[in-house]
């Protein structure tokens, strides 16, 4: 209730913002859910808003598979983690803007490109905390396993990846909110569709309305995903902690 | 399952540097279908030897022979999967367990209607109780109990020594407990290893050979078979005085 309270508050602050400063400076609410419903008739916002969505997902499970997999070795192997280690702070320190420069000139200014650099901005992010997960895996409960002989499908399912969830859960949710930021970017600097794209014409035609007929669905989108989706999933990761005391 | 253990050597590096030895050119045997207690003081290499029996450590030097068979074993701490219900936590140690042995599984160690708790609802005292209960329920031909009852007050040590005295007598296989309480030895086995030193030696080998139900009644008798060796004998309060 006091959030939609709030948003009511915030829409209002915006229309009295917009008639203050001058649609040039503020387009009001009306006019830029005029703008988003003609982009919907015509189907361009479906097109990009479904595009850019796609993109999101496919780097982020692409960073998330590599990085975890990745981060578990790390975890579990000292030697292999000191010898990674130094590229790994290197990784984390490179700007997202340098990361997908580069791979667009080596790459071409493909889909591929683009993906690689939307999942190499997120990859360091999952390696470290799927490092620390793995770190964090209970060797008294591994050798319990080994004992009564697990075999190796359930020593995963049933010993370690329940211990590594909350770890998943963590990098998933961190990694969502950088990975649509990236997405932008990497459409703005290279790609000919996807909600990037749009805003770089809006940029270049000055046009407010449409930048925020855009940058507002997708906003609101990538916030119910992470109410609706990753929240709650990070919550039922650790659900065996609230049993007993 | 007997189990032949010759010349074992152990060592563990220091944190500072250097090594422990914990054990240098041990040999014992043990009979299959006995029930033995590893008895000596903590840090003693009790532990060590149940782990090294159990594959949990590789042995430095030496050799430890036992025939292919299944093994059970409760730790120190009970192990469970919190994420799983006593049931599947069983199960998960013995797939092929029924729900018709399940259910005597559980019955055995009072148990009974606690197959859908989660561990995390459950005292130390239950907890233990499950990991007995896993333990047997994959119908072991080894036995390994390390410390079974350590952190227990006295009422629930008791309660518990008793049942796994009645399903250690229930069933033939070989059995090892490891602990530090001359009383826990002297009314579950039907040997007693006493261990000490450093690296640890077998100082005494003790034979008990009266039946496992009468004991109770004589531990005052049977106490005295090992008067060397200091006793948790408890005073009038029920207080545990040394252990």
């Amino acid at each position: 209730m006091i959030r939609l309270i709030s948003l009511g508050f915030f829409l209002l602050a915006w229309q009295l913002g917009a008639m203050a400063l001058g649609p040039q400076h503020l387009p009001e609410p009306a006019q830029v859910a005029a703008t988003f419903a003609q982009e919907w008739r015509n189907g361009d916002m479906q097109f990009n808003l479904g595009l850019t969505l796609a993109r999101v997902l496919a780097g982020f499970s692409l960073a998330m598979v590599a990085g975890s997999a990745l981060g578990l070795a790390l975890g579990r192997s000292p030697a292999l983690d000191r010898m990674l280690d130094p590229w790994l702070v290197i990784a984390l320190n490179t700007p997202a803007l340098v990361v997908i420069i580069l791979a667009y000139v080596w790459g071409g200014l493909n889909e591929i490109s683009a993906l690689v650099a939307i999942a190499l901005n997120k990859f360091p992010n999952a390696v470290v905390t799927l490092r620390e997960g793995a770190r964090a895996l209970d060797p008294a409960l591994d050798e319990m396993a080994h004992v009564f002989s697990f075999s190796r499908w359930r020593r995963w399912r049933d010993v370690r990846l329940p211990q590594l969830a909350p770890y998943f859960a963590a990098a998933a949710r961190g990694g969502l909110a950088l990975v649509w930021k990236i997405v932008l970017v990497v459409e703005l600097m290279g790609r000919p569709n996807g909600v990037g794209f749009k805003m770089n014409m809006a940029f270049q035609l000055f046009d407010l309305r449409l930048l925020l007929a855009y940058a507002l669905p997708f906003v609101a989108l990538m916030v119910l995903a992470e109410t609706f989706v990753l929240r709650p999933a990070e919550r039922s990761a650790s659900w065996w902690r609230r049993h007993g005391d | 399952m007997a189990i032949e253990i010759s010349g074992l050597a152990k060592n563990f590096a220091r944190a500072g540097g250097g090594v422990r030895e914990v054990f240098r050119d041990f040999s014992l045997t043990l009979g299959g279908g006995r029930v033995a207690a590893l008895l000596g003081p903590s840090g003693g290499g009790k532990s060590t030897l149940l782990r090294l029996i159990a594959g949990l450590e590789m042995p430095t030097g030496g050799s430890i022979a036992l025939p292919i068979g299944r093994i059970g074993m409760a730790f120190q701490e009970p192990r469970l999967l919190p994420w799983r219900s006593v049931a599947d936590n069983l199960r998960l140690a013995a797939p092929g367990l029924t729900d018709e042995a399940l259910n005597a599984s559980l019955a055995a160690f009072e148990l009974d209607g606690r197959g859908g708790d989660y561990p995390g609802q459950l005292s130390l005292g239950l907890a233990r109780r499950v990991a007995l209960a896993r333990a047997f329920a994959v119908e072991p031909d080894l036995l390994l109990l390390d410390e079974p009852f350590a952190s227990l007050d006295l009422g629930l040590h008791r309660r518990l020594r008793t049942l796994l005295a009645q399903r250690i007598s229930a069933k033939r296989m070989t059995v090892l407990i490891a602990t530090h309480d001359l009383d826990d030895a002297l009314l579950l086995a039907d040997e007693v290893i006493f261990l000490g030193g450093a690296p640890a030696q077998v100082k005494r080998r003790l034979t008990i050979d009266m039946p496992r139900e009468t004991r109770d009644e004589n531990l005052t008798k049977l106490r005295e078979l090992a008067p060397f060796y200091p006793s948790s004998r408890e005073d009038d309060d029920g207080n545990s005085i040394a252990s």
